[in-house]
């Protein structure tokens, strides 16, 4: 049943692949496109933000087998065993017959130039297999990483409301016909060692375990830890830069744990934003909001809160929100683990406090008392499926009509996320009126410097800011201060 | 004869004006459409990559490439020097645009050198080890840098005048004058740049490539290789889209690469990284307009003066007639008693700009609409009364001369423009709105109806022609070829349904056949919106020649007249007797019928002198008009396009089911450019804003929330173009300068509409935010 630690299994389509010869860097897309002329899957951007290269991943998740969109040109080959990776090839019946999806697409005129409808197609049939009556909200949110630049978007949009309806004999559509037997055959696959791929420094390791990881990081210290691969992905197909060796952890279960008490949620280093959704949203309301703005589903679909975290972005959307509802990260070493406050992570730019043999493993997210107020908002150029500009969390503690305590932080504004200390000061104690709130937004301009880029000025950040303070105001208040395109659906 | 299957068969499949769909859709969702990079590669295939520089304007001193020869896969390295005649692929045969920089940087990212390597990634990476020695020379940005740096010229600036407009100025009642900046934008076609070039016998190139103008490949290949056009073949089946950049931008792809493939023998491809794809190509033009209007107290227009400077770029490419088709649609649908209008193509150490949809046409426009807001605000009435004011007059009348002296002879904007008034329920929502406005604190909304007049024939009149190979094979089945490119926008099917109308015969007994120099020669770029009017046209002609040969035919055998022989579904119907349409070629073709033709057509009436800035340059007009509505989040800036009208005219539609897509699609690239799309360089000239993740085109979360799209089933084009049809590409591009200016709307809600908010373009979110500010502070 185990399988031998020199290679990467995973079954293409309807045919098992066992690589033993990978390159660390080697990417999904090139091994589809020039290995397997599965030329269906196109390359639009390779940096995993126009979608043109989707493609679905099927994996264990706990007992059950899931399949996820992805986007091919970021995902590493070394990043698949044990899954079942499905193309656009694998859509249409052997007789040529087109999958519901497809031929809606085709029906409703979903296509123009074409290059970008194989990824449409592969986002829609991943919708398509989880939802039979989906909203508009749910075509969007399918789609937010898929550019088309010919169609307008409308077009698709009533295919995949019509594709939702057809529901063909089970056996037509390839992965319900063949979903029990994959599942078998991928825990068949799952490695109960570590796998290593090259020599020396130039290898892939992919470690099957938490222990295994450390023991990894004591003999590799200047290993990249690939999890997502929604920015590491970047590194080699933009900067070319090497990532070996290249340790990937996507496959170990348990980094991927979420436990809840009363005390308040851990979160898995290696759970992707998708799967934080459900604990997430349910906590924290506004913070579910905010993740459904990172990235496309794609990027939601490998990205992991973890990786957010390690790579210290100041950019980077999760760690505001949970700064100001005071987590804390545990780091674990062969050596053992430590947790410090998210925020002392954050060092400068570019630099966190984890040593080379070090992961950071779980994120503790305090629950929020009763009372507390809470909320996250991020600004972009575009609404989604964007880097932001400047993202604020606020979170504050009233004590009949005065402040308590106040936890505000950002990112965009400074070079590492971070909080708004004189903010915070200048609410504390003070009544929570509009007057404080005008007082306190004087204060920003201690807290922050923010920097003028093509994401937008300096000015515009800073301003943004203070009024992002008056939105959480008027939105205490039950004031309409934010734009929502859809309702909220309770 | 077989009347039976006649009986059963009113109509063919697939005829003029019925929704058939993209003769690709089932290969598009299935993965089996074969784009360039999908073909099979020649064995012994070698891929390219651009070294591109990293300085705005420089002079190189020294260009130490040992460390990119030496890494190992790569096979050659190719400099200015390597050009085997000519370094020169400027399309307007200026010569002031070299395949790769010789001596002189003259953009942050021009190419200097090329990689030839076993694959693409070695290519790529031995590309970034040059060691280029630079002396910096003074650049030149953006308009503003190249305004107060003397304002060099690309290319001869255009005037258009009629009347006295700097005197009607003087005199007018009121007068205003103001400044805009509209920005440029990406084309991010989804399938980048690519090319490949297999070398032949002899001097002989096929060029696989993906570009709009076929003929302009060949003939810069020709030229840089040193070799006839007769030598070199270029194919292009289907574009991942093109929006006008691949145009004259593929040229540099497919020089390189038939240089390096003449070079090694080998097969060789360019396929450049999306950054460096943004980074080297052009994109629609931004521009400061200057502008200058006279008008009375009612909102009559009396003159109009405007400057329309562009950031051209480095050299001209197209930016002579991108800025003439500026100045073109200044007047969008409203006359102007005196006018002067003036272009300014501007020099700068940018990327030399080219064309995108609308062609400058769009960036004029936008400027006009501007004036009338600027009018509406002024004067405190509603632009659209405004708009209505100053329409153009019918045939008839007085007020239907261009500032080109063209009179305007198909006007149909007041019915477009009234029936969506009514339609839309333009005046309920917007007092609506004005009530909403008063009450909300933070979100505001704004509403705006705005027209879309767009002229329709390439500027340069001896563009205006196309031709098409028709093949009828002895079983009837047909092979259609002519010179336009696919890129999406459905030509390859419309022109089939021309074909099949023609013949009367089922669609799917037409073959749809890759565009390629070596059927139909000189071709035009497929650009313009002409392609279906052009093309369907040659198809037709050719088609024609075919049945009168076809017709004489019968008329022998069946011992009838001409006039008793007809092409009904899938048959002649020669007397009373009905012949399948495939056994009637059979005999044809026994009795030694020539059954193939190559089909012509120029457009009649059209002519310029731009010189004397007077002609008819357009043959006819394409209208439409869009109403917008959206709220904005004045904390942030941030907006919603909360809901769309739309009503557009394309004639009598060739397809309504892919003239709709074009026009929906049209609309949110549209609004894209106007809304989120943003072009940042920095202060050393590098584009930041080089890849998606940084470039911000609409998502379907973008798209209208409510989008009600129409064509105008009435219209039918007043000329005798195809079918009746009216060009589609580009008219509905413009529609969505109503949501710019809804947004405006809602940004003056916060001064109580006194102030018009004067915004810039693209209205990023801070660009909303910073114009609630100013109007706040007033």
């Amino acid at each position: 049943m185990t399988q031998a630690p020199d290679s990467i299994r995973f079954i293409l389509n309807d045919t098992e692949v066992s690589l033993s010869d990978v390159e660390p860097a080697a990417t999904l897309l090139d091994f589809l496109r020039l290995e397997r002329r599965l030329t269906g899957t196109k390359e639009g951007c390779a940096e995993g933000d126009c979608g043109a290269c989707t493609v679905l991943v099927g994996r264990h998740a706990g007992e059950s087998l899931v399949y996820e969109t992805v986007n091919a040109c970021i995902r590493f080959v070394g990043s698949l065993n044990a899954t079942h990776v499905v193309t656009v090839e694998h859509l249409a019946a052997s007789d040529g017959t087109l999958h519901p999806v497809q031929q809606a697409m085709v029906d409703f005129h979903g296509s123009q130039c074409g290059f970008c409808t194989p990824g449409i197609v592969m986002s829609l049939y991943a919708l398509w297999l989880t939802d039979d009556n989906p909203s508009r909200a749910a075509i969007e949110k399918a789609l937010q990483g898929n550019l088309c630049r010919c169609t307008g978007y409308e077009p698709i949009i009533r295919a995949a409301e019509a594709a939702a309806k057809e529901r063909p004999a089970a056996v037509f559509d390839p992965i319900t016909r063949t979903r029990e037997t994959v599942a078998t055959r991928l825990k068949a696959l799952q490695a109960t060692e570590t796998i290593v791929i090259g020599r020396g420094e130039d290898c892939l390791i992919v470690p099957a375990d938490a222990a295994g990881l450390a023991a990894v990081l004591a003999e590799h210290p200047t290993a990249t830890i690939v999890a997502g691969a929604t920015d590491v992905g970047l590194w080699v197909t933009k900067q070319m830069r090497p990532i070996n060796p290249a340790v990937f952890i996507n496959g170990i279960a348990e980094l991927q744990k979420i436990e809840s008490s009363e005390a308040g949620l851990t979160i898995g280093a290696g759970v992707s934003y998708t799967a934080a959704f459900a604990v997430l949203s349910s906590a924290y309301p506004s913070f579910g909001r905010l993740l459904d703005r990172i990235g496309g589903e794609q990027v939601r679909n490998m990205g992991t809160i973890g990786g957010n975290i390690a790579n210290g972005s100041p950019i980077g959307d999760s760690p505001p929100p949970l700064i100001a509802l005071g987590a804390t990260v545990t780091l674990r070493s062969k050596d053992g683990a430590r947790s410090l406050p998210l925020e002392e992570f954050f060092i400068a730019y570019g630099k966190q406090d984890r040593r080379p043999d070090e992961f950071v493993e779980t994120i503790f997210v305090p629950a929020l008392p009763a009372g507390d107020r809470f909320a996250a908002y991020k600004v972009t150029k575009r609404r989604d499926e964007d880097i932001s500009a400047l993202l604020g969390a606020f979170r504050i503690t009233l004590d009949g009509d005065r402040v308590k305590t106040a936890r505000i932080a950002f990112g965009g504004m400074a070079a590492t996320p971070k909080r708004a200390k004189a903010v915070e000061i200048a609410l504390i104690g003070q009544p929570w009126t509009e007057e404080t709130i005008h007082a306190a937004q004087a204060a920003f301009d201690t807290d922050f410097q923010p920097i003028s880029d093509w994401r937008a000025t300096g000015a515009y950040r800073m301003l943004a800011a203070k009024n992002l303070l008056m939105r959480f105001f008027l939105e205490s208040i039950g004031e309409r201060a934010q734009l929502q395109r859809f309702e909220e659906v309770a | 004869m077989d009347k039976s299957t006649f009986e059963d068969r009113q109509s063919i499949a697939g005829p003029m004006h019925s929704e058939l769909r993209h003769d690709s859709a089932h290969k598009h969702v299935a993965g089996t459409a074969d784009y360039i990079d999908d073909i099979p590669e020649p064995a012994g295939i070698l891929h390219g990559a651009l070294g591109l520089t990293d300085r705005a304007h420089a002079e190189i001193m020294d260009m130490d490439l040992s460390a990119v020869a030496a890494l190992p896969g790569v096979v050659s390295v190719l400099t200015a020097k390597d050009m085997p005649h000519s370094n020169d692929i400027s399309p307007t045969h200026l010569h002031d645009e070299p395949v790769l920089a010789d001596g002189r940087v003259q953009f942050h990212g021009q190419p200097a050198f090329a990689v030839i390597a076993e694959t693409r990634d070695i290519a790529r990476r031995a590309a970034r080890l040059a060691k280029i020695t630079y002396r910096d020379l003074p650049h030149m940005i953006d308009v503003a840098d190249a305004m107060a740096g003397g304002g060099e010229l690309v290319t001869p600036p255009l005037t258009l005048q009629r009347g006295d407009a700097e005197g009607e100025l003087e005199r007018a009642p009121r007068r205003l004058k103001g400044r805009m900046r509209i920005g440029g934008q990406e084309h991010f076609y989804l399938e980048g740049h690519i090319a490949l070039a297999v070398p032949g016998e002899d001097d002989e190139m096929a060029v696989w490539v993906s570009t709009q103008h076929p003929s302009e490949v060949q003939h810069m290949v020709a030229q840089v290789l040193g070799v006839p056009s007769n030598a070199v073949t270029v194919n292009v089946r289907r574009m991942g889209g093109g929006f006008g950049g691949k145009e004259t931008q593929g040229n540099q792809f497919a020089a390189l690469a038939a240089v390096a493939a003449r070079k090694l023998r080998r097969a060789v491809k360019f396929r450049p990284d999306r950054d460096d794809d943004m980074v080297a190509t052009g994109k629609r033009h931004d521009f400061l307009v200057d502008y200058d209007v006279g008008f009375d107290e009612d909102g009559q227009i009396l003159a109009v003066h405007a400057t329309y400077a562009a950031r051209c770029g480095f050299s001209a490419d197209l930016s002579g007639p991108v800025t003439d088709r500026a100045l073109f649609h200044a007047d969008n649908a409203y006359y102007y008693p005196h006018v002067k209008l003036t272009s300014q193509p501007l020099k700068t150490n940018t990327v030399s700009n080219t064309a995108f949809r609308g062609f400058g046409g769009p960036q004029g426009m936008v400027g006009g609409e501007r004036i009338i807001e600027e009018v509406a605000f002024a004067l405190g009435k509603d632009p659209l009364e405004i708009r209505k004011q100053n329409f153009y007059g019918d045939k008839d009348s007085d007020r239907n001369v261009t500032p080109y002296h063209q009179k305007i002879e198909d006007n149909i904007i007041r019915q477009i423009v009234e029936e969506l008034e009514t339609s839309a329920e333009y005046q309920a929502r917007r007092a609506a709105i004005i009530d909403f406005n008063r009450s909300s604190r933070v979100i505001r909304k704004g509403i705006a109806l705005t027209p879309v007049k767009f002229g329709i024939s390439f500027t340069l009149t001896h563009l205006n022609q196309a031709g098409a190979l028709v093949h009828v094979y002895n079983d009837g089945s047909v092979h259609l070829n002519h010179g336009g490119t696919e890129m999406g926008q459905g030509l390859y099917t419309k022109v089939a349904q021309v074909l099949a109308d023609s013949f009367q015969i089922d669609i799917d007994r037409v073959k749809i056949t890759a565009t390629t120099t070596g059927k139909v020669p000189n071709t035009s770029a497929t650009a313009a919106s002409s392609g279906s009017d052009l093309n369907g046209m040659a198809a037709f002609d050719a088609a024609r020649q075919i049945k009168e040969r076809l017709v004489a035919f019968a008329a022998e055998r069946w011992q009838t007249t001409p006039d008793n022989i007809s092409f009904v579904p899938n048959h002649v119907k020669i007397g009373e007797e009905l012949v399948p349409f495939a056994e009637l070629i059979g005999q044809a073709y026994v009795a030694r019928v020539q059954l193939s033709a190559a089909g012509f057509y120029k457009t009649p009436k059209i002519h310029w002198d731009r010189a004397a800035g007077r002609g008819t340059p357009f043959y006819y007009f394409a209208y439409g008009a869009a109403v917008s509505e959206v709220s904005i989040d004045t904390l942030t800036g941030e907006y919603l396009v909360d809901r769309v009208d739309v009503l557009h005219d394309v004639g009598r539609s060739l397809n309504p089911a892919i003239d709709l897509g074009q026009v929906e699609g049209g609309f949110v690239q549209g609004m894209g450019w106007l809304t989120t799309e943003e072009l940042w360089w920095d202060e050393k000239g590098r584009l930041r804003t080089h890849a998606p993740s940084t470039y911000k085109i609409p998502l379907a979360s973008d798209r209208p929330k409510i989008f009600d799209v129409r064509l105008a089933e009435w219209s039918e084009n007043a000329e005798k173009t195809v079918g009746r049809s009216k060009a589609v590409g580009e008219p509905p591009l413009m529609l969505p300068i109503s949501v710019l200016e809804a947004l405006s709307m809602a940004v003056a809600s916060v001064a109580d509409y006194r102030e018009c908010p004067r915004l810039d373009t693209p209205a990023t979110p801070e660009r909303v935010l910073m114009a609630v500010e100013r109007l706040r502070g007033l």
